[in-house]
């Protein structure tokens, strides 16, 4: 299941924020505005495909993406996007999205890799790039990964003798990562480390030598040739280029530069759990030629993550990982619920038993976070919510607050006055306050629905929890993992549904503010009031 | 000094100089400058890491501008190249601003804050060369408790420039060290307190409250301190640095700039940029490893190596 993994990494304020995905989300927002045009049109001209091109251009470039690469990236789309391939298709505009995506698929690497180590020992791993990008730190999370998960004797070495308690840092990070480090002796050359660190692995019986070297700017010619030298003489099996993803334009240069000097074997992309666009991902792939082979996620040493390029892409074009969503909630919703709650829902009468009810299956569904990382157009929100508190924690206080109210309560909100309100709050350790507010929630997601069932958004409404829940018309659909363009297709219901755009919901986040938002059906409009 | 300072910055530069060069002298014979002209100008500004807009609107001007034809009847690239430095610089003139220049109190405190890896403890050692330059007394405080040798990484740099380094327990309170650091040299009557602190992500909401604590911290001991509130950026960052700029300053409020790495294949654009959209000053750029290798910004000599001219 391809959501699986983005369930294991709880961030902050308890949503799951899939950290090595990050730092798209800025490019994601700004490409999901380009789209949104383009999804609601029927046929696509030539120009229609040219204006969304320059808008994907300047987003990319803003992102930090190469020139050259944006370049490359928009002929290729462009190519395919104009002509039959489009003019033919039924939603044109889904079509283009799908291109895009695919071309950056193509663009970020469509394989994840491992690394190749696997050969006589010892196999040296050598990590070069520029000052700062994050090599030692790298270099510690790599031994780390490679004893814990690979069960490899792995040795460190620091080849830097020029910045200050370099191998200091190295031989504590080692140290931490309980593996080998190559002892330090004064005066000797990169080189000459290099070789004393090939014999003594071979003599230790490692497996993995990790050589960790000096930043170098790639216009610092001895440098460079030293870094050269260092390869020849180690002969490494992957050779990886370390580089910050925060990168602006210079990452085609640092690639280059140092893919022509050396064969470089991968790209690991240091503080991709930053807020930065993430565009040197893709300018270093495509220059390179290399694939990514892991991301740098926090400061702590288990901080690496593969690079899911398929992700990335899909996060990118904002049209989220809909498929795992569906897949998810059609394991955990079952379809009479789903059916009963349609029918309560049309006839408006939405009561605190049907919130719990909602509640609990976000909950199955890995919490709000997680609901949230599936959905496409809700990086805003998700900012949003991070900055009102908006959390599982807050979800759990409202299924105290329910639990503590009578049946009848649960079903005739009217009946709750002060005094009961207090015994509420009073018995779910919660302040009067927090009671008020769900109970407002309440009625206000009650009132919606109803105005969706007048509205006629019911069709929609029956069309997107049949899919959701796996309904009779459309299960055998559903579980089939379906192609992007289908997820689009849905997307664009719910968002025409909702009779408005989702980032909208931005703004419900506040007006909450820092209640829960219960209930994947209850994804209000603002047309609310 | 300042001639080296401009030849290692136009050595950093000239990848993107030459760039912007090469993209003027394609108008070389033309008499009017066609809208590819302008395009290739434009992309070799974005290429600089400019920024869009900057450079959209500087290929602007460069459009507008009626330049007088040579003898030959034709525009003279260096026109081009004149206007593109005078453009840039009146983008970073307003920035320009002397690190050294407001350090009146005693003692005065200069807190260094920035992302992972930005070069923060190399610049911590070479502001307190200057100073030892200056004949003041620096202490150096390792605010950075949680970088593995970050510590002793400060110490190497604090033998080097014979400073004092205060430094605390390894996962210890970074604000402590910050504090001690400013006691000892209210104690012992030294001119300058840096401190170091650990890099992070601007993101990183805790890690940016650690800052605010670390400032208010100090206020304690100084009302005033820290006087000076300066935000590490490497070069080679993208546009990312106006996120890296506006939270770090929404954090903690800053005085200035220090933008790092401008010697290697940096493309420096990011500089003008930054100064368009805020009103920080730039205080200095970092052009090497060495000691003094940390220059006062000069928007003139900067923006003339941008455009690829020599230093008047």
């Amino acid at each position: 299941m391809r959501a699986s993994l983005s369930f294991k990494h709880g961030r902050y304020c308890g949503l799951n924020i899939r950290s090595g995905i990050k730092m798209f989300e800025n490019l994601t927002d700004k490409l999901g505005n380009v789209f949104k045009g383009l999804t609601k049109r029927g046929a696509l001209s030539e120009g229609d495909v040219d204006t969304a091109l320059k808008e994907v251009r300047s987003a990319l470039l803003e992102a930090d993406v190469a020139l050259s690469v944006v370049r490359e990236f928009i002929d290729k789309v462009r190519i395919r996007a104009v002509g039959e391939e489009v003019l033919r298709s039924v939603t044109p505009g889904q079509q283009v999205i799908k291109i895009v995506n695919d071309v950056l698929i193509e663009v970020l690497g469509s394989n994840e890799s491992e690394l190749l180590i696997d050969h006589a020992p010892p196999a040296v791993i050598l990590l070069v790039g520029l000052q700062g990008s994050g090599k030692t730190t790298t270099a510690g999370k790599l031994a780390l990964h490679l004893k814990s998960k690979k069960r490899k004797k792995v040795m460190l070495a620091s080849l830097d003798i020029y910045r200050p308690a370099a191998r200091e840092q190295l031989r504590i990070l080692g140290e931490q990562a309980e593996v080998l480090v190559l002892p330090e002796i004064e005066g000797e050359s990169p080189e000459k480390i290099a070789k004393r660190a090939m014999a003594s692995s071979k003599i230790q019986a490692i497996d993995v030598l990790i050589l960790d070297t000096a930043g170098r700017t790639t216009l610092d010619t001895a440098m460079m040739s030293e870094a050269k030298e260092v390869f020849k003489l180690s002969n490494p099996s992957e050779t990886l280029l370390v580089a910050d993803a925060m990168t602006g334009q210079d990452a085609v240069q640092t690639a280059k530069a140092f893919s022509e000097l050396i064969k470089i074997s991968g790209v690991v992309l240091t503080r991709s759990d930053g807020d930065a666009r993430g565009g040197a991902a893709l300018s270093m792939r495509s220059v390179t030629g290399c694939p990514i082979k892991f991301v740098g996620v926090s400061e702590k040493l288990d901080g690496l993550e593969p690079f899911y390029p398929d992700r990335a892409a899909g996060r990118i074009l904002d049209m989220g990982d809909v498929v795992s969503l569906v897949e998810k909630a059609a394991e955990t919703i079952a379809e009479e619920d789903a059916a009963q709650m349609m029918k309560r829902m049309s006839q408006g009468s939405f009561d605190m038993n049907d919130m719990l009810k909602q509640i609990g299956q976000l909950k199955k569904m890995g919490g709000l976070g997680g609901v949230m990382s599936m959905l496409p157009g809700i990086g805003k929100l998700q900012k949003q919510m991070a900055a009102n508190n908006f959390n599982d924690k807050a979800i759990s206080k409202q299924e105290a607050i329910i639990y503590s109210m009578t049946k009848k309560e649960r079903i005739n909100v009217a009946l709750l006055n002060a005094s009961r309100r207090k015994r509420i709050a009073f018995g779910s350790g919660t302040a009067v306050s927090d009671v008020n507010r769900l109970v407002k929630q309440q009625q206000d997601m009650a009132r919606m629905m109803k105005k969706m069932g007048k509205m006629g958004g019911l069709g929609g409404l029956k069309n997107m929890m049949s899919s959701l829940g796996g309904g009779s018309s459309n299960s055998e659909q559903v579980s089939e993992s379906q192609s992007p363009v289908m997820d689009a297709n849905k997307m664009a219901e719910l968002q025409k549904m909702m009779g408005g755009n989702m980032p909208n919901l931005g703004n419900m986040a506040n007006r909450f503010g820092g209640a829960g938002l219960p209930g994947l059906g209850g994804k209000p409009s603002k047309k609310r009031r | 000094m300042a001639l080296n300072w401009f030849k290692k910055l136009k050595t950093g530069l000239s990848k993107s100089a030459s760039k912007v060069e090469g993209a003027i002298a394609s108008i070389t014979g033309k008499k009017t400058i066609d809208q590819e002209t302008i395009d290739n100008i434009e992309d070799e500004l974005i290429l600089a890491d400019l920024g869009i807009e900057v450079a959209a609107r500087i290929t602007t001007k460069i459009k507008n501008q009626k330049f007088e034809l040579n003898k030959n009847k034709e525009i003279e690239k260096l026109d081009i190249a004149k206007t593109l430095a005078s453009e840039i610089e009146q983008i970073l003139l307003p920035s320009e601003k002397n690190l050294f220049e407001n350090v009146s109190s005693k003692p005065h405190v200069i807190f260094l804050a920035g992302v992972n890896g930005s070069g923060k403890t190399t610049t911590a050692g070479k502001i307190a060369e200057q100073f030892r330059v200056q004949n003041k007394t620096v202490v150096l405080a390792a605010s950075d408790t949680f970088r593995a040798a970050a510590v002793e990484q400060l110490k190497t740099w604090g033998k080097r420039v014979g400073a004092q380094v205060v430094s605390g327990v390894d996962g210890g309170d970074s604000a402590a060290v910050a504090f001690k650091a400013l006691q000892l040299a209210k104690n012992e009557g030294i001119d300058i307190v840096i401190i170091d602190t650990a890099g992070r992500l601007q993101n990183k909401k805790d890690l940016m409250e650690e800052l605010i604590k670390t400032c208010r911290v100090l206020s304690k001991l100084d009302k005033d301190a820290p006087h000076q509130k300066v935000v590490v950026l490497d070069g080679t960052v993208g546009q990312n640095a106006h996120s890296q700029l506006k939270s770090f300053d929404e954090a903690i409020g800053l005085t200035g700039m220090i933008i790092t790495k401008l010697d290697g294949s940096a493309k420096g654009g990011v500089v003008v940029s930054l100064a368009e959209s805020y009103k920080i000053p730039i205080h200095a750029v970092g052009v090497g490893e060495g000691l003094d290798d940390l220059q006062t910004f000069k928007a003139t000599s900067f923006s003339r190596a941008l455009a690829g001219l020599d230093e008047i």
